[in-house]
């Protein structure tokens, strides 16, 4: 497979922008932050839409016919968040396709996936994964506790960052149940609803205006069998989750710094100070080569990840840190000159600028940042 | 383009063609750059002649221009098969890699007789005539100029970063010959034999130590006027097309080198020492190393994604200068860094005291600042990219 997009890509591609045109103004990023959207306003997305875009087949795009879904690769996955990048537009994609559908299609029993996957495929239901308990990203820092009780488990702790871990149907929360604090083995996934007795969500408001909770679980009490994947081992399951999701948001973030990277240029060419169109001053010329250049970097590494999990190769995990270390770099450069480069304007509200430089520092935090991810890379190359 | 079968079949009688004729006693020995093939080993010597006998010294080329007239599919599994074999590497030269294509497509029919054969044949070896000594980034400002006279050019004037003229046969050489036209539509293109009276030449020593650069002075050099290539005053058009030839080979230096004795994290290892779990023991330059080794991979497959655009004919003729601009601050930065890795070890200039590799790690180092300066300065790709890409405004 080569590194650009085949002629059936390129015609996703085209449908995605169009319907991402459509419907996805910019503005609906400020609309669902103000709650002068229509609906949803505590989703932080439109479910409309969302169901709108699985109907279109998007939801389904890696998960089995079987399942209702397409039985494509993460190649086509990153051509249609790529362009949703590119709008800034809100959907579960991460959370319930990437990140919990597929840890239950990877650890789920037979039951769990007829169960949720058929829905996850039609947009009937969104779920999230409760992962992350500390500021930085480190997968294995799991302090929530999952003891044996009389007909199950009794789950202790807090979660952060569960992304659109408010209003999704179905809890997907990573537990302790045996090893110490930073152990890889020892943890186990548990499926829950969210309306689970000791349970508490608590919106967050991030950065991007999307969707993020705060959850709470206070003796909460769950049965053997809401058990997902082998107990203690839930480790193999999450990190190729952790892998896939970290390749969709690296596709999403690079659709965002690309259409940032092009609306700076475009305003260079038109904006005009000293009788002259900024566009003309080197000092500006040289460093849009430069964002060009590091830009083409981010193409081709992230291109590469997806392959590489499509075609389960060996170094797939450091290619796709690899790709999460120099895209989240890439966007954070260019996130800096372009609202540089607006300069005053560049720092209203009013101005779309904005909006991409703060969601890119989202995007550039969620599942590891450029550090976690060089590191790992490090490692996983051998030095 | 060949159906699958025929390829295939080619990919076998070209392995079973190296096997049979490639010498064992030249197995992984390296190619380099600017080799003198006078003085190649008769061995070596050989198996280049066999090469160049198939054509396979400038595979693409027609064969009446003693190539291969090979298709780009077929250059492809001829380069992949040479170095799946581990074979002495063609040699790289100017008249092959940056004059051969673009004489390809201008030169006359008796210009084309005349030099492509032996270009192909390794029997000729070229220098570039570019830099003047005034005009280094501002290349078409160049100075020396050609008059003529009756059905000669005369030739005066001043060449610096002629790369091999103390050894070469002929020059390609731009040269100015209205001084009254614009800037760039006064410049011509010439081919000049080195053995032509009034040509002399010194190399040039570099803060790295001797070097293959040199300066070429003209003092009334007589060049035929059938030695023009395309049409006078278009040489500034055939130079620029024959740059992005240069720049593409300029930017595969930062790909990493296979001669290079240690690799980064190697190196890395050996001088910095590691931990229980094989990790380098400071964390600081470990980042540094795994920063380096990641753009190298960056640096990678955007090359065989550029390759893949061109395939597909979405390719961009600036891409050049994307990879010669990145390829080669990439190697400014490996080289601070492998210096930085040895120390004290790594400030050595020659002697006792230090080992052949520390020493050669300096010279690299100090060698790799020209990188981002020759074919056209950084500063210079910057501005390409700007206008012909991002096309901003002037």
């Amino acid at each position: 497979m080569a590194l650009i997009l085949s002629e059936e890509q390129e015609l996703l591609k085209n449908s995605v922008r169009n319907f991402v045109k459509t419907n996805y103004p910019v503005d609906q990023v400020r609309q669902l932050r103000d709650g002068k959207a229509d609906g949803d306003v505590a989703l932080r997305y439109s479910r409309q839409l969302w169901q709108q875009m699985a109907a279109l087949g998007w939801a389904g795009i890696i998960f089995p016919e079987k399942y209702g879904g397409l039985d494509l690769g993460y190649a086509e996955l990153g051509v249609v968040l790529e362009e949703l990048g590119r709008s800034l537009a809100a959907q579960p994609f991460l959370s319930t396709v990437l990140l919990a559908g597929n840890a239950l299609l990877l650890g789920g029993s037979e039951a769990q996936k007829q169960q949720w996957l058929p829905q996850i495929c039609s947009g009937e239901a969104t779920l999230a994964l409760a992962f992350q308990e500390t500021g930085r990203f480190s997968p294995w820092q799991v302090e929530t506790r999952a003891q044996p009780s009389s007909n199950g488990f009794c789950l202790n702790g807090e979660k952060r960052f569960v992304l659109d871990g408010y209003g999704a149907e179905q809890l997907l929360v990573v537990a302790r149940t045996s090893g110490a604090t930073g152990a890889k083995e020892g943890l186990s996934l548990f499926l829950l609803a969210p309306d689970t007795p000791g349970l508490t969500i608590t919106p967050l408001s991030l950065l991007d205006g999307r969707n993020a909770a705060l959850i709470d679980f206070d003796n909460v009490q769950v049965q053997a069998s809401q058990v997902v994947g082998t107990l203690d081992r839930a480790a193999m399951i999450l990190e190729p989750v952790f892998d896939g999701a970290s390749a969709g948001l690296n596709a999403e973030l690079l659709g965002t710094l690309s259409e940032a990277f092009e609306r700076t240029l475009e305003y260079l060419k038109t904006r005009k100070q000293f009788g002259a169109l900024i566009g003309s001053f080197q000092a500006l010329k040289h460093r849009a080569a430069d964002m060009f250049c590091e830009r083409e970097h981010a193409i081709s590494l992230t291109r590469e990840a997806l392959r590489a999990i499509d075609e389960q190769r060996d170094d797939a995990a450091l290619l796709v840190s690899a790709a999460k270390a120099r895209t989240a770099d890439v966007a954070n450069l260019i996130g800096r000159e372009s609202v540089q480069m607006f300069g005053g304007i560049g720092m209203t509200d009013e101005e779309d600028i904005g909006l991409y430089m703060k969601r890119s520092r989202v995007a550039e935090v969620t599942l590891g940042d450029a550090n976690y991810h060089r590191e790992r890379f490090a490692t996983l190359s051998g030095f | 383009m060949n159906a699958p079968t025929t390829l295939e079949q080619f990919r076998r009688q070209t392995a079973d063609w190296i096997e049979n004729n490639y010498p064992q006693q030249l197995r992984q020995t390296p190619g380099a750059s600017g080799e003198d093939p006078r003085q190649l080993k008769t061995h070596e010597q050989n198996w280049l002649t066999q090469l160049a006998e198939r054509g396979y010294l400038a595979p693409s080329w027609p064969q009446e221009y003693g190539g291969a007239g090979l298709d780009d599919e077929q250059v492809r599994v001829l380069n992949r098969e040479l170095r799946k074999a581990q074979v002495r590497s063609p040699p790289i030269s100017a008249g092959l890699s940056l004059l051969g294509p673009v004489l390809l497509e201008h030169g006359t029919p008796a210009q084309k007789a005349q030099h492509l054969p032996k270009i192909a044949r390794n029997e000729s070896r070229w220098c570039q005539g570019y830099s003047e000594p005034g005009s280094g980034s501002d290349l078409a400002s160049l100075s020396t100029r050609a008059e003529l006279v009756n059905d000669e050019f005369v030739v005066n004037g001043q060449k610096i970063w002629t790369s091999h003229a103390d050894s070469a046969d002929w020059m390609f050489c731009l040269v100015r010959t209205d001084r009254e036209a614009p800037q760039h539509e006064g410049i011509s293109f010439l081919l000049i034999d080195m053995t032509t009276p009034g040509i002399s030449v010194a190399p040039i020593r570099l803060i790295s130590g001797p070097s293959a650069f040199c300066q070429t002075f003209f003092d009334d050099v007589r060049v035929p006027k059938d030695n023009i290539m395309g049409q006078l005053g278009q040489g500034w058009t055939l130079a620029k097309q024959l740059l992005q030839h240069e720049r593409q080979a300029l930017g595969s230096i930062g790909r990493g080198d296979a001669r290079r004795a240690l690799t980064l994290p190697e190196l890395a290892a050996q001088e910095i020492g590691v931990d229980a779990a094989g990790q380098i023991s400071d964390p600081v330059l470990r980042d540094k190393v795994a920063q380096c080794e990641l753009d190298s991979l960056a640096l990678r497959l955007t090359m065989s994604r550029s390759a893949d655009e061109a395939r597909a004919g979405r390719g961009s003729a600036h891409i050049a200068s994307t990879l010669k601009l990145y390829g080669s601050e990439l190697t400014n930065r490996r080289h601070e860094l492998m210096i930085a890795l040895r120390g004290a070890d790594g400030i050595g200039w020659e002697g006792p005291g230090f080992t052949p590799a520390a020493l050669r790690t300096t010279r690299q180092w100090l060698r790799a600042k020209g990188n981002s300066i020759e074919g056209g300065s950084n500063e210079i790709q910057r501005n390409v990219i700007a206008k012909r890409v991002l096309e901003l405004p002037e």
